[in-house]
């Protein structure tokens, strides 16, 4: 396989209108997305992932029904980017082949499939598919603090292999320090660097994505995402309009106009923001006892439901090592946290 | 004197073929004679030890018996399955699928165990069908149920490679026979694979969409008989917590929904306990291979 050309010096991915949802509790509408996607096109970002937080065929109870279909959102994205592409993400088990073509149909060029960092062997079929459609692939090797380097790159060896061009580090529960992320770059880059990318995907629980990012770039990591205001799960993304502009500081080129991220930012996203992701006790609690970012609102939701606080119920999601798509447990360690108050 | 048993083979004889020797042999009405592999292994090496005829001649092999098996439990794999399917039927030999090739009605046995007992060909579904299906039958039988979603999670190490490499089957499968055979006008599945150490038991959660009004008491206690129901062949069936009611919300177009919490503890036969995946597999099978010669056993009465 031969490695993709970059635009630039680093490729910027941008998934407000995805990890976004998350925060969103999944109800984007498609004047949001038109006015993002508009926003983030002309600010030069290449690619815009759009679609449920947990990838296409995510609307469900576990995760959230989607406000819109996410179909609509991708085709309205499409139709809206002038230079830009859309992304989609896909996590095997909760999304199929089918839900891909219709993304694929919708105007998505490039997939994302993303799996626990030791599954990565459920996600061969769906490259397969992704690359017979003609679609750019990237792959997420998630809550990516969980396993070790050597074997989190034997895992994007196996992505590699099946088709894919851009493994990434995904630090789904922004867990990742910085000596750690940086051991998990060289071994990725070490192990496929010569014929894939190698990308990072951040998460702000404590407060690391910007800094991890430097440190990827640093190391040969060429692809990284962002969001604008940091709208994703847990207390957000690296935001983009950071990364703009710490990367122009730096003197790399990203292609992006950092002006008009901060302008997309704060006049674009900003207003619709229902919550704006923040390092607060339970988002913190993410990062340091390594919970999927994505469960906060869920704990939170339950929290409310059970009177137990979510905080607790979070750091017992860490403690028995749930992983991302199982939402459903937090109702099971909710139910149990109330049954202990209740008998002590 | 000894009550007659009816004559069964396993073709396939790996991990879940081995476990489902276990449960067989135990079997009052099954007589497990025949195992064919088409290699030989560790397999076929227990069933001769448990006394049993094995071979790795395969299929070949085992249509050269005599008495031929009445009933053939397939462990191999679907594509082996639609290859042996029409000679076990051109032999009359019934056939209980363990592979997901789903080549005849789909059976969860503590539902619709006794709608296909004279069926050529019956399929076990999934793992997360099996552990799921009783539970939205449970709701569905009380209240319609417009949409039901199942959430399954097992340990790494339970899943196999054949798992693995198509997991949008066990998805479209089993959402499909939510629907089908649980008795939702719409379902969907999703599986997580959890590689946490030492291995989690397997996790099921069920959510059924029901109406605002529906009897919460009536559902609440059907669930529990379907439990009962159920543990009669897998004893490690359990549920989490009661049922869980809640309110209807505009996301959920006006309906209200209940949670069903379950953890599936294997017997630990030759698969350990925490694969409950595949225990409720091999114990469906056994089971509903039982429902099936007890008919023919009847029938001959
Ligand atoms: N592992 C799971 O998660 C799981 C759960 C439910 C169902 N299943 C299904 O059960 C089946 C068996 O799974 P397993 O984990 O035991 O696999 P396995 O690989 O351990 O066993 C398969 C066995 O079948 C034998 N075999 C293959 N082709 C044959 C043929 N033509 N004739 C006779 N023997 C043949 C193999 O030699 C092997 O011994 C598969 O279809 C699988 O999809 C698996």
């Amino acid at each position: 396989m031969t490695k993709r050309a970059l635009r630039n010096d680093v490729r910027i991915i941008d998934t407000t209108l995805r990890d976004g949802s998350h925060a969103m509790a999944h109800r984007f509408t498609e004047t949001q997305v038109r006015d993002t996607v508009r926003a983030l096109d002309g600010a030069g970002v290449e690619w815009i992932e759009v679609s449920h937080g947990d990838g296409v065929g995510g609307s469900s109870f576990n995760y959230g029904f989607s406000g819109t279909d996410e179909m609509t959102l991708i085709a309205a994205a499409r139709e809206e980017a002038r230079q830009a592409r859309i992304a989609v993400l896909l996590v095997p088990g909760i999304g199929t082949v089918d839900d891909l073509k219709r993304a694929h149909d919708a105007g998505a060029e490039m997939v994302r499939v993303a799996t626990h960092c030791t599954e990565a062997d459920v996600s061969p079929q769906h490259f397969a598919a992704a690359r017979d459609l003609g679609m750019e692939t990237v792959g997420f090797l998630m809550m990516a603090h969980r396993t070790d380097p050597a074997d989190l790159a034997k895992q994007a060896r196996i992505m590699v292999d099946a088709g894919c061009e851009c493994p990434y580090v995904t630090d789904s529960a922004g867990a990742l320090l910085m000596h750690e992320a940086r051991a998990r770059f060289e071994a990725l880059l070490a192990e496929v660097g010569d014929e894939a990318l190698v990308g990072y995907h951040g998460h702000q629980n404590l407060s690391m994505g910007v800094a991890n990012s430097v440190i990827a770039y640093e190391t040969g990591v060429r692809s990284i995402d962002g969001s604008l205001c940091a709208l994703g799960a847990g207390s957000g993304n690296s935001p983009t309009e950071v990364l703009a502009a710490v990367f122009d500081r730096l003197g790399v080129d990203t292609g992006l106009d950092a002006g008009a991220l901060l302008d997309a930012a704060e006049d674009v996203v900003r207003p619709y923001l229902q919550r704006w992701p923040k390092m607060d006790r339970n988002a913190i609690v993410q990062g340091w006892a390594g919970v999927y970012s994505s469960f906060l609102l869920h704990a939170e939701r339950a929290a409310e439901r059970y009177k137990v606080p979510a905080h607790e119920i979070l750091r017992r999601c860490g403690e028995l090592g749930y992983v991302g798509g199982q939402e459903d447990m937090i109702i099971d360690v909710a139910i149990g946290l109330a049954a202990e108050r209740a008998g002590s | 004197m000894d009550i007659p048993k009816v004559p069964v083979a396993i073709v396939g004889p790996g991990h879940i073929g081995t476990d489902l020797l276990v449960k067989l042999r135990r079997s009052p009405v099954l007589d497990v004679r025949y195992v064919a592999g088409i290699v030989e292994s560790e397999g076929l090496a227990r069933a001769r030890e448990a006394g049993v005829a094995a071979s790795a001649g395969g299929v070949d092999w085992l249509l050269a018996q005599d008495p031929l098996p009445r009933i053939v439990f397939e462990a191999t794999s679907a594509k082996a399955h639609l290859a042996n399917a029409p000679r076990y039927e051109a032999a009359g030999i019934r056939a209980v699928d363990l592979t997901p090739a789903h080549l005849g009605p789909m059976v969860c046995p503590a539902v619709n165990g006794e709608d296909h007992l004279d069926a050529a060909n019956v399929s076990m579904i999934t793992c997360g069908g099996q552990a799921t299906i009783p539970m939205v039958a449970a709701v569905s039988r009380v209240t319609p149920v417009p949409y039901a979603e199942i959430v399954a999670s097992i340990a790494s190490r339970s899943a196999g490679p054949g798992t693995r490499a198509n997991i949008d089957e066990f998805t479209h499968t089993t959402g499909g026979a939510v629907a089908e055979v649980g008795g939702a006008a719409r379902g969907k599945a999703i599986i997580v694979l959890n590689p946490v150490e030492p291995p989690m038991i397997m996790r099921d959660t069920v959510f059924c969409m029901i109406g605002a009004d529906a009897d919460r008491a009536a559902i609440t206690a059907s669930v529990h008989d379907m439990v009962l129901r159920v543990q009669e062949y897998v004893p490690g069936y359990t549920l989490r917590a009661e049922p869980q009611f809640d309110e209807p919300t505009d996301e959920w177009g006006g309906h209200a929904r209940v949670a069903v919490f379950l953890e599936v503890k294997g017997n630990g036969d030759h698969l350990p306990p925490y694969a409950g995946n595949l225990d409720i597999m091999t114990a469906a099978a056994a089971r509903t291979g039982e429902l099936m010669a007890r008919a023919e056993l009847g029938a001959l009465a």
